[in-house]
């Protein structure tokens, strides 16, 4: 009888129950509904870091199991905020004009209504009519199908046109940055139907949840975006384990080799990289209502290549090592690029970490992939004493028993 | 005695202002004494030329001071004369006819002819005949200038007054042209006007464009009925199609030919003005939140007699089709439009020809520029197989080089010199340091190769920052490359992109020689190709494999100098070149120079390509040529020249 699948994958629980300690512990030192030792917005900075470590086990399922470097996927994180921004900001636009219309002598028909939301919405891009793909901004269940569909349905195109020409490595990775590339300068003009460079704003305010304050609304979206974390390690560890890991994590080693045995390579890797931009577009949704904006410069390639670093730092092929690159490296990040870190006097020289903290994070980079190509997450393998045999050369995946170099290169 | 005094003074009135009255221009003006003091603009053309055609010497002088204000009458005995400030409160004044100083005077005893500012220009108007006939070639340019700049009908006969007796070649060929265009405009036949029209014929010039475009100037107009024949009609305007239902029916309502269709915006407003306690035209308010609703209300009230009747679209369907728009030339006459339009079509023609050729070289420089940015890129990541995402900072270090050199040799075109190979040697030796450090670690991983690469841009790109700023900062170009080569008024390319198209030849032949010509580059084939062959040949891969990215970086650094000659340095200077950088490899084909050359010209000649079909929104330009290489890729994923046998790799 085969052991249970969350007694082959110990790190569920582990990671579960690490969760959960820290949600209930969040909670209890929030402002909503604790002692309020925490503030408001450093809520909503732990509630967008666990976004962000969605969005990081999702490319540490492309990369670290897979072996496709996308270098694209917050073009899927920010469609996911695009989609949930379009419904946010129409709603609340609408109330905003019913409340204001409601004192007029005459009662405004559902079109007076319309014109009046597409004039507040699209005014400052010098127009008021509403582009088609606004048109189920007023449903919300048709809005959250979108999260899934719109960035679902660009992997599954880009993928399809990518795999099946067999384009892999780096060019795939310099493919995918086009593609982010294009979408965010496509966003950026003005009759993209999106609002150009203004982007979609207002969106922390929850319509119909006008009396909330942020405090309990903030820990709400915490509370979403832990338990789609959650959610997502349970499904990427299943996803990964058994059968149709073993097939992903040998495309990842070598692709030919797989093809060989009979494998529809391109069926597999299409498969895992849809799912990813959906989990990718998930987490976008449950990210931007937090930030309370997003524009089109958050899809630039650099944003997806901060993605890959955290994965990398973290360490790639363990989905616990993603989460914990993506939270340590954005939150120290954001510590750092707050200023709040003393300066560094040197007699003949200041170094101002708010500049400087670029620097150190590009050169920690090169050294982690130089000399920890494990990352972060190598530090457990030394805990629970498992350190891979020595097969002599470097390996060329992240996971125990990937190809190594002296082997690759025969 | 009485008597006698009397006549004596008399006699000394009269003959006083006779004795300075002996010079003609004096008695010109004084003839026109009430005119002038009183000028105004109706009246004073008669006065402007009989001074203009009196034939005096002297006319251009008066005239000119008459404009600059500088007459001033004698208020003793009203003479004029002009004159120049001497004291404060006293003027010095002059005699028209002799050119002599009469004296100071104190101010109170003057009078200032103030002509206003109609007065003025026509003044003005009439000193062009004497500029244009004036002995100084200068001056003659100057007053064509002006004319062409601000051409008006008065200005037509002077000018060709003139062209008789002009001698200088290139002035008589500008008087000529200008008349063909006065003509073309202001001239009263039009036999005349078609002639000089048919005479431009072909003329790329803005300037016959400009003269021709608005002869076809059109208004909207309407008639009842059928067209009207007598009229210069350039084309009707079918409702629905060239305009809308709405645009022609509002002309209708501005012209009082048709009452005001009642819109669902003016029904709302009578209902609120109409609304009686809680009631409007037999219905509740609340029930108001339909446009049906509406209109039943709005009807009610009007049977109702206390608003007018509603005026639906069905009327106004009705009412437009009684009427015919049509667009009206502004000129009159048919024979002239038609003739214009004839010649302006050909215009076009070899004007769209021009354009396509202006629209070749701003590709082909384009594909230059980016050819330079990714030359080096197609050494080390074509020949080496090396992804080098900190090749736009390797770039942008060239650039800042120039900067640096620019600050410490003044000479810009010195500094220029000194910077090419300094450029070279600082971008040589950072891409050797970083081979040695990093990259050598990682030839089989190129994934991680990509990612540590990126670190080491980021982390250049900030030290960038912190030193020079966010701030750009200027690389300028010396003297010898400012401005363009213009080869009429559509076709033009400035020099700084001639130069960079020559440096990327330049590099182009570079290249090749070193590849092909010296034992360094066929140590680089030989290593690209089978490293372990190579070495077993007596090659040192490590050494070849240093020098050859030292070689791309060196370069991507020189790349950078000319790029910032035109761009602004700024630390995300190589950022921007990167993605096309790699584009231009990947389409052209990786490890070949012809492939990144061919790369650079599709990639070049597709975004001005696109940015002509659409020239407001050069981001969608990018969006859309971004597109077309995804889909190219899919055809070739190994670009326009794949390499073929072992050294493809797979």
């Amino acid at each position: 009888m085969p052991r249970s699948f969350i007694f082959r994958n110990p790190s569920i629980l582990v990671f579960i129950g690490c969760l959960a300690v820290f949600t209930v512990v969040v909670t209890v030192l929030s402002e909503g509904f604790g002692i309020g030792f925490l503030s408001t917005s450093f809520i909503k900075t732990l509630g967008k870091t666990l976004a962000l470590c969605l969005v990081a086990i999702s490319m540490d399922l492309v990369w670290g199991y897979c072996g496709i470097l996308s270098l694209g996927h917050f073009a899927f994180f920010g469609l996911g905020g695009y989609m949930i921004g379009m419904w946010l900001m129409y709603e609340r636009t609408r109330d905003i004009v019913v409340t204001s219309m409601a004192s007029a002598e005459i009662p405004p028909t559902q079109q007076e209504v319309k014109d009046a939301i597409g004039n507040q919405i699209f005014g400052v891009v010098g127009s008021s009519d509403f582009p088609a793909i606004w048109t189920l901004a007023g449903s919300l269940p048709a809005q959250l199908a979108l999260v899934v569909l719109v960035p679902g349905l660009l992997a599954l195109v880009f993928g399809w046109l990518a795999f099946r020409s067999r384009v892999t490595g780096v060019y795939l990775s310099i493919l995918t940055q086009a593609m982010t590339l294009a979408l965010s300068l496509y966003l950026f003009q003005n009759d993209s139907g999106l609002r150009g460079n203004n982007g979609l704003s207002g969106l922390q305010n929850l319509p119909g949840a006008n009396n909330v304050p942020q405090a309990i609304i903030s820990v709400w979206f915490l509370w979403g975006s832990a338990l789609a974390l959650g959610l997502g390690y349970v499904l990427f560890t299943w996803v990964v384990s058994g059968k149709f890991g073993s097939v992903i994590r040998g495309i990842r080693d070598d692709e030919a080799r797989v093809r060989f045995l009979g494998y529809p390579v391109e069926a597999y890797k299409l498969f895992i990289f849809v799912l990813s931009a959906v989990v990718a577009g998930i987490a976008g949704a449950l990210y931007y209502p937090q930030a309370g904006i997003i524009n089109p410069a958050e899809m630039a390639p650099i944003a997806s290549i901060y993605l890959a670093v955290w994965v990398a730092i973290g360490g790639r092929g363990r989905f616990y090592g993603a989460v914990i690159g993506a939270a340590f490296v954005s939150l120290v990040s954001t510590w750092f690029t707050s200023g709040q870190v003393p300066s560094i006097h040197l007699g003949f020289y200041t170094v101002d970490w708010v500049d400087w903290w670029q620097v150190v994070l590009g050169l920690s980079f090169v050294l982690v992939t130089l000399y920890a190509p494990r990352g972060i997450g190598g530090l457990f393998d030394l805990i629970s004493g498992r350190i891979a045999p020595n097969r002599h050369g470097a390996d060329l995946g992240p996971g125990a028993g990937s190809l190594q170099e002296k082997e690759a290169i025969e | 005695m009485r008597i006698f005094f009397l006549a004596l003074v008399a006699l000394l009135f009269l003959v006083s202002p006779l004795s300075a009255q002996n010079g003609p221009v004096q008695t010109l003006l004084q003839d026109n004494r009430a005119k002038i003091i009183k000028s105004s603009r109706k009246s004073i053309q008669p006065t402007i030329d009989a001074i203009a055609s009196s034939g005096l010497p002297q006319a251009q002088l008066v005239l000119q001071k008459w404009q600059a204000r500088e007459i001033w009458q004698r208020k003793a005995d009203g003479l004029f004369f002009y004159g120049e400030k001497a004291a404060p409160k006293a003027y010095r004044l002059f005699d028209f006819d002799s050119a002599e100083p009469v004296g100071e005077f104190p101010k109170k005893q003057l009078k200032l002819v103030k002509p206003n500012s109609g007065v003025r220009a026509l003044i003005g108007t009439s000193l062009v005949q004497f500029q244009l006939n004036d002995p100084d070639a200068a001056l003659r340019r100057a007053a064509l200038l002006s004319i062409e700049r601000d051409p008006a009908v008065e200005l037509l006969a002077p000018l060709r007054a003139s062209i008789g007796a002009e001698s200088n070649v290139d002035i008589l060929t500008l008087k000529q042209r200008l008349n063909t265009l006065l003509t073309i405009r202001f001239d009263t036949d039009p036999e005349t006007r078609i002639a000089a029209i048919k005479e431009v014929a072909g003329d790329l010039g803005v300037d016959v464009r400009a003269t021709l475009n608005p002869l076809l100037t059109t208004d909207l107009a309407f008639a009842e009925g059928a067209l009207p024949e007598s009229k210069n009609i350039a084309a009707q305007r079918v409702v629905g199609e060239d305009i809308t239902a709405a645009a022609a029916y509002e002309m209708l309502v501005a012209a009082n030919r048709a009452p005001t269709v009642t819109t669902a915006n003016e029904i709302r407003k009578v209902l609120a003005a109409h609304i009686v306690g809680g009631q409007v035209g037999g219905a509740a308010v609340a029930t108001l939140d339909d446009l049906g609703a509406r209109i039943k209300a709005y009807d009610n009230l009007a049977a109702s007699g206390t608003v007018p009747p509603r005026i639906a679209e069905v009327e106004r369907e009705a009412t437009l089709a009684s009427f015919v728009f049509y667009d009206l030339y502004k000129e009159p006459a048919k024979a002239v439009t038609d003739a214009a339009r004839k010649t302006l079509e050909g215009i076009q023609t070899r004007v769209g020809f021009n354009q396509a050729l202006d629209l070749g070289l701003d590709a082909l420089s384009l594909a230059s520029i980016y050819f330079l940015a990714a030359i080096g890129l197609a050494i080390t990541f074509g020949v080496m197989g090396v992804i080098n995402m900190a090749h736009g900072e390797f770039i942008m270090m060239g650039a800042y080089t120039g900067y640096v050199v620019q600050q410490i040799i003044p000479d810009y075109t010195i500094s220029l010199i000194v910077a090419l190979p300094a450029a070279f040697v600082v971008t040589f030796a950072a891409g050797v340091a970083m081979e040695r450090l990093v990259i050598r670690w990682l030839y089989h991983r190129p994934l991680e190769t990509l990612l540590a690469t990126f670190g080491i841009s980021i982390a250049v790109q900030q030290i960038a920052k912190n030193i020079f700023g966010t701030q750009a900062r200027p690389l300028t170009s010396p003297g010898w490359l400012d401005g363009a080569w213009v080869l009429n008024d559509v076709v033009s390319i400035s020099y700084i992109r001639i130069a960079i198209f020559v440096l990327a030849l330049a590099f182009l032949t570079l290249f090749l020689f070193i590849m092909k010509r010296t034992r360094f580059g066929l140590e680089t084939r030989a290593v690209t190709q089978n490293p372990r062959m190579a070495s077993s040949m007596g090659i040192n891969p490590d050494r070849v494999n240093m020098l050859t990215f030292g070689l791309g970086s060196g370069i991507a650094g020189v790349a950078g100098v000319a790029i910032g000659l035109y761009a602004k340095v700024t630390s995300e200077l190589g950022a921007d070149y990167i993605v096309q950088s790699f584009m231009t490899v990947v389409v052209g084909g990786v490890g070949n120079i012809w492939g990144a050359l061919l790369g650079a010209t599709m990639i070049g000649s597709l975004q001005k390509g696109i940015e002509w079909l659409n020239p407001s929104n050069t981001l969608a330009a990018q969006t859309y040529m971004i597109i077309f290489i995804i889909i190219f890729i899919q055809f070739r994923p190994r670009g326009v020249i794949a390499l073929k046998g072992r050294a493809a790799g797979d």
